[in-house]
């Protein structure tokens, strides 16, 4: 069964052109072609951040923030129907599972179930005894935290197009984390210092009863709390704390413009509040003239001026010992909105352009290399038929390229790695082939017999010996991360492109070879 | 010319006499390489430990007592510094931090500013607590799964003693391969275990090459000795086994050489592996059938085809 059928040589013959076209592009600069449709060839290989230079950053939000505060919410709803039935209790610390509040006489208990179950819905109710233990069920909880992912996924893309970097990529991954991709990133301290941060602003009186120490002595005075001082200038003046009101006297979240500015020569950021919170804001600097003021940014003081006179019209600057670098990282933050709830960075991968591209000029050199040698290597040990398998290898090679165009998977450095090793690890198809047609002719087979029968017994080797490598590539895939989907990706296409370049376009050769020269003897 | 033949065709080596000695030798590897990993342990690089890595380029060589001070004196707990590859290129890492991810974050703060303006941030890697454990699990899920996949193949494939064998030998190799890692004190990251499982997924092919052919055999052999067949398989296919062997270590000896450090240790971790792979699949896998007992087992059936045949 040496001779092919037309059409199968033709088909043959058509996936080795497929391959060509599709993995042209990369060798040719990009933009050449037009990539609007996806089945089109044009489209270049992606290339991952360990090799184009840029950053990774894997974020969690903290979820038990948000729930915690929905219940604190929402026992401070229960206890405003309960006070109207007159019913007394005692609120407990809000946790992330759950409002509870204490009813203080029990003939009370009945009837403060009945309206603690009532204040909301989709919320469920335990608890013994005197206690009232309310939770969201898993839906209502479950939308909250969606609800949470899908706004910092929002405020985080925000600050990141804020950088003015091309193509970065933001996703959900899992649950509660939030993945940050931004390719060709110079300085990775940038995005960690905006990203790391919840930006939440709001506006509060400071006391004016009692200074922080005082407070710290004596006790604080009822509605205030004592917030560390965070700006340079402060603590020079020797102000570590500020004793502020609880109430927010206007909040961040009317914030609607923020922009780095200066002001004597000093960088400051400049804010504008939207209508209602302009309105507010005058109000509140119109009625509290001679007090301070304190500007509160995630639970610091960054800035607590005396208020000298009404600011009407919703403008403000924010002062402070500010470098310029701070001045724009805080007007961003302000623009870009407050987090709904605190993030962490959990992972974070940084590559600079210059090891990117030389881990490229590297692994090419590898690549090269390694193909020479295997290349010189088959011609050494099989002669005409290891010409054949290296145009295959090459061809293999080609067809991994135009199938990773075609997927847009992306060629990490592990990725390069498993190039090189299925450059080694290809040929091994011809190899039991080429050694099964020797011992087939060294039994006394005619040569079309020998080549037959090499190509038919050592198939089914050939399935096993590759599958058993694929699971191997596919697991990786499933729970590597990164660089390393990215070896998974190459050695899983090289593996699979090889059975097709080593078996059928070598035996096209083969056949083609055979059917012309009609060999009388066999080399190999 | 004629072409190389590396073995030569009429190679004959009586595999199976020797193949108490392979036993022994196994051993001792696979025993030695577990007390190692018991004691010494592997040098577990940030991706599992959790930790801070930071490569970075100096102008001229770089002085790396005087970063040893600089970042010692941080008080940031052990912190490795060593060239990485040039004189001009050094690879600083640190352990994990006490506390939470914050405490990473603000030590890595403090080191990109003890560094200061005149060396070039290359690379910088964080991993927190959380995700150091996460990594460290999903690696060890990976390892057991693909293993038990494999064998799930092979046992469907093969004979169940086939299937022991080849997952014997696969352990062999990995338990060596990570002895090796602990010997050599490279580090053991995501990379090199991508490595491991390569080395399994090579093992396993190099094995299931020689098994095929055992397979054969013994229905195309039906008087000879099982012991002797045994032998006939493994010369047979001795001359694939080492020429593949040969053109993957011809590439990996090049990406070794070339592919720059930061595949280094994942490169040595595959050039060991296919080595001791394809001593395993030779002198491990195919003696241990003897061991297991194998029998020649010729359903009624498929004999009367054969006499059709």
């Amino acid at each position: 069964m040496l001779y092919f059928t037309k059409w199968k040589a033709a088909l043959v013959l058509l996936v080795c052109a497929l391959g060509v076209i599709y993995a042209a592009p990369n060798f040719l600069p990009s933009g050449t072609f037009p990539t609007e449709a996806s089945y089109l060839p044009g489209k270049q290989i992606n290339l991952g951040l360990d090799l184009r230079g840029g950053s990774h950053m894997l974020l969690e939000v903290d979820t038990d923030s948000v729930l915690r505060e929905r219940y604190d919410a929402l026992a401070d709803t229960i206890r405003t129907d309960l006070r109207q039935e007159q019913i007394r209790n005692r609120p407990r610390e809000a946790t992330a599972n759950g409002a509870e509040i204490t009813i203080l006489k029990p003939e009370d208990v009945e009837k403060a179930r009945e309206i603690a179950r009532a204040a909301e819905p989709n919320t469920e109710l335990s608890g013994e005894g005197n206690n009232i233990h309310v939770t969201y069920n898993a839906v209502a909880r479950k939308e909250l935290i969606d609800r949470a992912i899908a706004q910092s996924l929002e405020v985080v893309r925000r600050r990141v197009d804020e950088l003015g970097t091309t193509e970065p990529s933001i996703q959900r991954q899992g649950e509660n984390r939030i993945v940050v991709q931004v390719p060709g990133l110079d300085d990775p301290s940038r995005l960690r210092a905006i990203l790391g941060r919840t930006a939440k602003m709001n506006f509060h009186l400071v006391n004016n009863e009692k200074t922080a120490a005082e407070a710290r002595a004596t006790g604080l005075p009822p509605g205030t709390m004592i917030l560390p001082a965070a700006d340079a200038s402060d603590k020079a003046a020797g102000i570590r704390e500020y004793l502020i009101d609880r109430r927010i006297v206007v909040s961040g979240d009317n914030l609607v413009d923020s922009q780095p500015t200066f002001s004597d020569g000093r960088p400051v950021v400049s804010f504008r509040f939207d209508a209602a919170g302009g309105a507010r804001f005058g109000d509140v600097t119109s009625k509290n003239a001679g007090r301070g003021l304190a500007i509160v940014l995630d639970g610091e003081v960054i800035s607590a001026p005396r208020i000298n006179e009404p600011i009407l019209g919703g403008n403000g600057i924010i002062t402070g010992q500010f470098s310029v670098q701070e001045a724009n990282d805080l007007s961003l933050l302000l623009r870009a909105g407050a987090l709904p709830a605190p993030m962490q960075i959990l992972e974070e991968r940084s590559v600079g352009p210059g090891l990117g591209q030389d881990s490229v000029e590297a692994g090419e050199i590898a690549a090269v290399l390694g193909l020479v040698f295997v290349i010189a290597f088959m011609v050494i040990s099989y002669g005409r038929f290891g010409i054949y398998a290296d145009i295959a290898l090459m061809m293999n090679l080609i067809l991994v390229l135009a199938v990773m165009s075609v997927l847009q998977a992306t060629l990490t450095l592990p990725g390069i790695a498993g190039i090189v090793l299925t450059v080694g690890m290809a040929v091994d198809a011809n190899v039991l082939i080429f050694e099964r047609i020797r011992e087939e002719r060294r039994n006394g087979r005619t040569i079309i017999n020998s080549i037959d029968a090499g190509y038919r017994s050592a198939m089914s080797t050939i399935l096993d010996a590759n599958i058993t490598t694929l699971i191997a590539a596919l697991v990786l895939f499933s729970f590597g991360s990164g660089p390393i989907k990215g070896f998974a990706v190459t050695l899983a296409i090289g593996i699979i492109t090889s059975m097709f370049s080593a078996i059928w376009l070598t035996r096209l050769m083969i056949s083609v070879w055979v059917k012309r020269s009609r060999p009388t003897e066999l080399v190999l | 010319m004629k072409p190389l033949h590396l073995i030569p065709d009429d190679v004959n080596i009586p595999f199976l006499k020797f193949r108490k000695i392979f036993y022994i030798v196994s051993m001792a590897l696979v025993l030695a390489s577990a007390a190692l990993f018991a004691t010494k342990g592997l040098n577990f690089g940030i991706d599992f430990r959790g930790g801070i890595l930071v490569e970075i380029k100096t102008e001229g060589p770089a002085d790396i007592s005087g970063l040893r001070d600089k970042l010692g004196s941080l008080g940031l707990g052990d912190v490795s510094i060593q060239e990485f590859g040039a004189a001009d290129d050094v690879l600083i890492q640190l352990q994990r931090q006490d506390g939470d991810e914050k405490a990473q974050m603000a030590a890595l703060a403090k080191v990109t500013e003890a560094l200061g303006e005149n060396v070039t941030i290359r690379r910088s890697e964080l991993v927190g607590p959380k995700v150091g454990d996460e990594l460290k699990e999903a690696g060890f899920y990976s390892v057991v799964i693909s293993l038990l996949l494999i064998m799930i193949y092979i046992w469907f494939r093969f004979e169940w003693q086939f299937a022991v064998a080849s997952v014997v030998a696969l352990l062999h190799d990995v338990v060596i391969t990570v002895g090796f890692f602990v010997i050599t004190g490279v580090q053991f990251d995501l990379a090199t275990l991508a490595a491991v499982l390569t080395v399994a997924g090579y093992s396993i092919n190099d094995t299931v090459v020689v098994f095929d052919r055992i397979r054969e055999y013994l229905r195309k052999f039906r008087k000879m000795e099982i012991p002797d067949l045994l032998d006939l398989s493994i010369n047979s296919t001795l001359s694939r086994t080492t020429m593949t062997s040969f053109t993957t270590l011809l590439a990996l000896i090049a990406l070794f050489a070339f592919g720059g450090e930061a595949i280094r240790g994942f490169t040595m971790a595959l050039i060991f592996g296919i080595v001791i792979g394809t001593y395993s699949s030779i002198c491990v896998a195919s003696p241990l059938l003897i061991v297991l007992r194998l029998k020649r087992k010729i359903p009624e059936a498929e004999e009367g085809q054969e006499a059709k045949a």
